[in-house]
């Protein structure tokens, strides 16, 4: 049987070449809305449960193979009902969940409610070593299906509960006025029965409830993806399928996509950038996305979190000079960050250009006397810490040093430290062993200040890996979560952000756009907030 | 000359144990892989512990080594991060860059050894001198740099390639990456060739071959190339390993999904066990491809005698 697959994908590839005619195809190919395009792709970390997907690439498929109760809508980022009717509240903590009748997934069977309580309880679980856990963590009951040390004592959270097949109600153990919202995130989409019946075959062909259906998938090489005809949702796929492409080096699939072996190229490679505009024209995408960049700083250190260290901290923001780097390095596929959040929240969710105000403009001579007012670099000098097997986390580290040294004159006063794989940068974040600044990016899970500013910086948070911890920060958090008129949250959230500037809890440096380049085959390209290719609404020509 | 094998096959035992206990603890000294799987944030700890347990890294190294081990004898190389079996990894890497590693063999054995024949039977003339430049070329020239060369010229602008490499990776599609694996090496083979026919065109044997009237193409393979195999052999045995697990340059450049790829991909993801167990694949086939060297010296120079 294995030996089947591979067969199989070698004709595909070689069709893809050539024409890419219902690669993966079987009966009925004739019977597609269009032709099907290949993208780039990178083998997802992880086996591809929904609550276990926490990156880009394994996110992409669950992405095209489910539909959750919302759905982030690709350009304004808000929450739109997808399988959800309603979502109502009175008090923020109790909801009634209504899904809309029709929905099956792609097997037959109906969604109903239980498919996603089910689907919730298991991702919650902690037998079920599903790294998304944590997403079930404000539904009542967590504590007890998944504590933090010993054996879990229920299987099933008490929060959630059925009330017929369409209808079921979620009770939170806090108020959380933005939690319909969070519901777009790919860790609350509903699973079919063979999901619990027979997993291995499930996870060899996950079936889902989306416009695609997985056709092969041979792992760490291809998969395909196929419209699915019987869709009932409201975006059917614009293209007759999607074929994903692992590649090691986005370099070569860059290449590929020069020579017309590939349709779309996702991330379009640093070293590719100056000649990109040249090389696709037109078919080059470069839009903002929810991510952002910040100097994070060990507050578990006393030299970093000393009386007057915040002057420091703003000193060290104000030597940065930006521009330049997004400029020159990232050409423009960066914006220098004025705030803590991302534009693509837009005004009403949340993003404010400018709050970061003068701490975030280049003033090396300000820059300069805030740090000796503050007392100084600890130590007289320190070092970045970066990852530096991803990315191209070293050309902006060694200019950010550059750039500090210049403004305080001297040319030792900041230098780059390189640890060799991520795993290992994360290890010792985790076990507090950095000793100055280091590098921390934050992707969005949704579009919400919320999750922007809680996980990074609430007392203990999941990613808040420096430690920092204020007392006013958290209650205000913790009111705005409380408030049920969004605006007013939204309001409360600034303020908490304010909070963090006063005390530059981190060094906000640029928001990343998501880039793309694509064939000429393809048209209605767009990535979405997460800066994934909207791949249902691509067309072939 | 079966007990020389048997000798030769049990010193492998030793060898064997220490390499994979070493490469055991390297990767183990890289620290915690569960850190590196939850992306920008930390893992909760229940289900980082949870993931800990599973894999066993909760248990003393030399237990978690001695597990291993037990578990390599009967088969079982453990799972990937991403809950694939290494084993299922294996059938497919392997199979690639065997093919690879044939292809750009074949390159070295085919071309270097042709072109080393020609210039050492014709040194100091024109074909010599040319030849001498290139292969100095190329060796100056990095894998990444011919590669990446390559890759544009045949690719890109003339077309006469699909620049990646599909996953099947059939022979034809490995030829030029083939070549580019092969080409520092070839150049040195067609180097030792050279030298070592241009020695022994003058020796008394040669001479005695050409006075007893053997013709010419006679003279040149039954006597004068065998005697001088000895060291390109030698050579082209110990890259039989190199090539295998050094890959990783071109397999990147062309997309293919070999060992090299997935070395690669379990050292960024700390995946002890990817790691450990492709590792442990390459040092087997580094002493069986050294053992089937002596082996050859025999054959093609039979003073030599094993016992």
């Amino acid at each position: 049987m294995r030996r089947i697959a591979p067969a199989r994908g070698a004709a595909c590839a070689l069709a893809m070449g050539l024409a890419a005619t219902g690669c993966g195809g079987g009966p009925g190919s004739g019977a597609y809305g269009g032709a099907v395009f290949s993208a780039s792709w990178t083998d997802p970390q992880n086996p591809l449960e929904p609550a276990n997907t926490n990156e880009v690439q394994g996110g992409k498929v669950l992405d095209m193979v489910f539909r959750g109760l919302k759905r982030y809508n690709a350009k304004t980022g808000r929450a739109e009902n997808m399988v959800a009717e309603s979502i109502e509240t009175r008090d923020s903590r109790n909801f009634t969940i209504r899904l809309k009748p029709g929905w099956t997934f792609s097997n037959g069977e109906e969604v109903t409610a239980r498919s996603f309580v089910d689907a919730w309880n298991y991702g919650a679980s902690l037998r079920n070593n599903q790294k998304n856990a944590y997403f079930f963590g404000y539904i009542d009951g967590f504590d007890k299906i998944h504590p933090s040390s010993g054996r879990q004592s229920a299987d099933t959270l008490s929060g959630l509960r059925v009330i017929d097949a369409r209808t079921f109600t979620v009770r939170l153990n806090q108020t959380f006025s933005s939690f319909p919202a969070t519901l777009g995130y790919n860790a609350f989409v509903p699973l079919p029965r063979a999901f619990f019946t027979d997993h291995a075959a499930w996870l060899k062909r996950p079936v889902g409830n989306g416009p695609y259906t997985i056709g092969s998938y041979t792992r760490g090489a291809q998969m395909s993806l196929k419209k699915w005809d019987g869709y009932p949702g409201p975006d059917r796929a614009r293209n007759g399928g999607v074929m994903l492409v692992v590649y090691t080096d986005y370099n070569t699939a860059y290449t590929d996509l020069m020579s017309g072996n590939l349709d779309l190229v996702d991330d379009v490679p640093a070293a590719q950038l100056k000649n990109v505009r040249t090389d696709l024209e037109d078919r080059y995408i470069n839009t903002p996305a929810g991510i952002i960049q910040t100097l994070a700083f060990p507050y578990y250190d006393k030299a970093w979190n000393r009386p007057g260290a915040e002057k420091v901290r703003t000193g060290l923001s104000m030597a940065i000079d930006r521009r330049q780097i997004t400029d020159k390095i990232f050409r423009q596929t960066r914006t220098p960050a004025t705030d803590w959040t991302s534009p693509v929240l837009g005004t009403a969710g949340g993003y404010r250009a400018g709050l970061c105000g003068s701490a975030c403009d280049y003033d090396p001579a300000r820059a300069k006397r805030l740090i000796e007012e503050g007392g100084g670099l600890p130590g007289g000098r320190f070092t970045i810490s970066y990852n530096a097997d991803s990315g191209s986390h070293k050309e902006w580290v060694d200019a950010v040093c550059n750039s500090i040294n210049n403004a305080l004159g001297d040319s030792k006063a900041c230098v780059g430290n390189p640890v060799g794989t991520f795993a290992d940068f994360r290890n010792r974040i985790g076990q507090h062993k950095m000793n100055g600044p280091f590098r921390a990016g934050w992707q969005m899970d949704y579009p919400l200040i919320q999750n922007f500013l809680q996980p990074l910086y609430y007392t203990d948070a999941s990613s808040n890996d420096g430690k920092w911890s204020n007392g006013t920060f958290d209650r205000l958090v913790d009111r705005a979560n409380a408030q049920t008129d969004p605006p007013k949250a939204v309001a409360t959230f600034q303020k908490a952000e304010e909070v963090v500037r006063d005390n530059m809890a981190a060094i906000p440096l640029w928001y990343q756009n998501g880039s793309a380049g694509y064939s000429q085959r393809l048209s209605d390209v767009a990535l979405n907030p997460f800066s994934v290719p909207v791949y249902n609404e691509i067309k072939v020509s | 000359m079966g007990r020389y094998v048997l000798r030769r096959l049990l010193q492998m035992v030793p060898v064997f144990i220490g390499s994979t206990l070493l490469i055991f603890l390297m990767v183990n000294v890289m620290g915690d892989p569960v850190a590196g799987l939850c992306g920008e944030r930390q893992c909760d700890p229940a289900t980082a512990a949870q993931l800990r347990r599973e894999f066993g890294l909760d248990r003393p190294l030399w237990q978690q080594y001695l597990t291993y081990m037990g578990n390599v004898f009967t088969g079982d190389f453990g799972t990937a991060f991403n809950g694939q079996p290494v084993t299922e990894l294996m059938a497919t890497a392997f199979p690639v860059t065997i093919r690879l590693t044939v292809v750009a063999i074949l390159f070295e054995i085919v071309v270097g050894i042709t072109l080393g024949v020609l210039t050492g039977l014709r040194r100091g003339r024109p074909v010599d001198t040319a030849v001498l430049l290139l292969t100095l070329v190329v060796i100056s020239v990095p894998t990444f740099v011919s590669g990446l060369v390559l890759q544009l010229l045949l690719g890109v602008q003339w077309g006469w390639i699909r620049p990646s490499v599909s996953p099947a990776a059939g022979f034809g599609e490995l030829l030029v990456p083939g070549l580019v694996l092969a080409s520092v090496s070839l150049a040195y083979v067609t180097r030792l060739t050279r030298t070592s026919i241009a020695e022994n065109k003058r020796s008394d044997y040669v001479r005695t071959a050409v006075a007893k009237g053997l013709p010419r193409h006679r003279v040149i393979t039954r006597h004068l190339l065998r005697n001088s195999l000895i060291p390109v052999v030698t050579f082209i045995g110990f890259d039989i390993g190199a090539l295998m697990g050094g890959a990783i340059v071109t397999e990147r450049i062309f997309n293919i999904h070999g060992v090299g790829y997935q070395l690669y991909q379990g050292i960024l993801r700390q995946n002890t066990q990817t790691v450990v167990g492709f590792v442990t694949v390459l040092v087997l086939v580094f002493l069986v491809a050294n053992l089937l060297v002596d082996l050859l010296y025999a054959v093609l120079d039979p003073r030599i005698r094993y016992a």
